[in-house]
């Protein structure tokens, strides 16, 4: 066991420096800052169109755009796109275990049953 | 039997997976804090649209005992100006790590001496943050003031619920980067300190995903 970790640090040294030389410059930061800003913009807009809001693709073009917006925080700003593969699926398995309950519980509260006319 | 334990080396505290075991232990908290949000979002979305008075949040609303008219209570613009307070808060705190990875590297230039000051970004995301939380407690005063609380009917029951729950997670987060700066005016934060300055960045990113996810379902959609 010990014998094991001793090869571990020399591997998880290499592996920080690995991480931090393919971590993204200022430059990237900011072409991501300035992109989350302009789909925010077009979220608040959209909210202001009476007729898109009245519209069946209204909901799901928004909830596309908020995603956008999450993966590119987590990718870039969390580093989950540079950084190991364990630490993605930390953050990826509770997060699909939950959103798949999430989905259920609105199809059995009939919320999303209604809105794709499964129920009457 | 080994000679030195692993976390003498270069101050990091190796697993046998061969990361660090904050890095891990900080993506299991925010994996966990996962499943706390949408169990949150989960009850504010079920319970949407099933409250018997007013008001609420997108429709105007009169009370038919008093006769009294309530607007749709929601309030696009300042919650789209909170929004951006946190998305720049967010951007601050990537470009805070980056000058602490960066410390000791020279800066010729201006731009590059401003990129490079990461107390100036860490102060940047500490007001920004607390500008969000301003913003959230005139929020939550002006919904009390027009009548409606956590008790006034599901809609304020479940809204003050995730909402009260994530701006407790930003001042946490608020607290953790005033120390966070403290100890960069105290003995100044070196390469060395990354991960210390990473840990914070990634509880600050996720409160920010949360509010980016809480923005669309709770405040676009009608």
């Amino acid at each position: 066991m010990a014998q094991h970790s001793d090869h571990a640090a020399p591997a998880a040294a290499a592996h920080d420096a690995a991480a931090h030389a393919h971590h993204p410059t200022a430059k990237t930061y900011l072409i991501v800052g300035v992109i989350l800003t302009a789909i925010t913009v077009l979220e608040v807009w959209a909210y202001y169109i009476p007729s898109f809001v009245a519209s069946r693709a209204f909901v799901p073009l928004l909830l596309i755009m908020s995603a956008v917006k999450f993966a590119t925080v987590v990718l870039f700003y969390m580093h989950l796109k540079y950084d190991h593969k364990i630490f993605r699926a930390l953050f990826a398995g509770p997060f699909v275990i939950a959103a798949t309950t999430l989905i259920i519980l609105l199809f059995l509260f009939g919320k999303m049953a209604l809105r794709l006319g499964l129920l009457t | 039997m080994t000679s030195a334990p692993q976390s003498d080396v270069a101050g990091h505290h190796y697993t046998s997976t061969g990361l660090d075991s904050r890095k891990v232990g900080i993506w299991a908290f925010i994996g966990s804090e996962c499943m706390l949000f949408i169990s949150l979002i989960s009850t504010y979305l079920i319970y949407k649209g099933r409250s018997v008075v007013g008001p609420y949040p997108h429709e105007t609303w009169t009370n038919p005992q008093t006769g009294q008219s309530y607007n749709a209570i929601l309030n696009i613009p300042v919650t789209s100006a909170s929004t951006f307070f946190l998305l720049m808060s967010s951007l601050a705190m990537v470009l805070a790590h980056n000058a602490v990875v960066n410390k000791r590297l020279p800066k010729r230039t201006t731009g590059e001496r401003v990129l490079g000051s990461s107390k100036l970004w860490l102060w940047m995301v500490i007001v920004l943050g607390l500008g969000f939380l301003m913003f959230q407690a005139y929020e939550f005063t002006s919904f009390v003031h027009e009548g409606l609380t956590i008790r006034t009917n599901l809609f304020g029951s479940t809204f003050f619920t995730l909402t009260g729950f994530h701006g407790a997670h930003v001042t946490a987060g608020v607290i953790w980067l005033c120390m966070l700066l403290a100890i960069d005016y105290r003995r100044g934060l070196m390469p060395e300190d990354a991960l210390n300055v990473d840990l914070a960045a990634l509880y600050w990113h996720f409160v920010d995903v949360v509010w980016i996810a809480i923005f669309t379902l709770v405040y676009l959609i009608q």
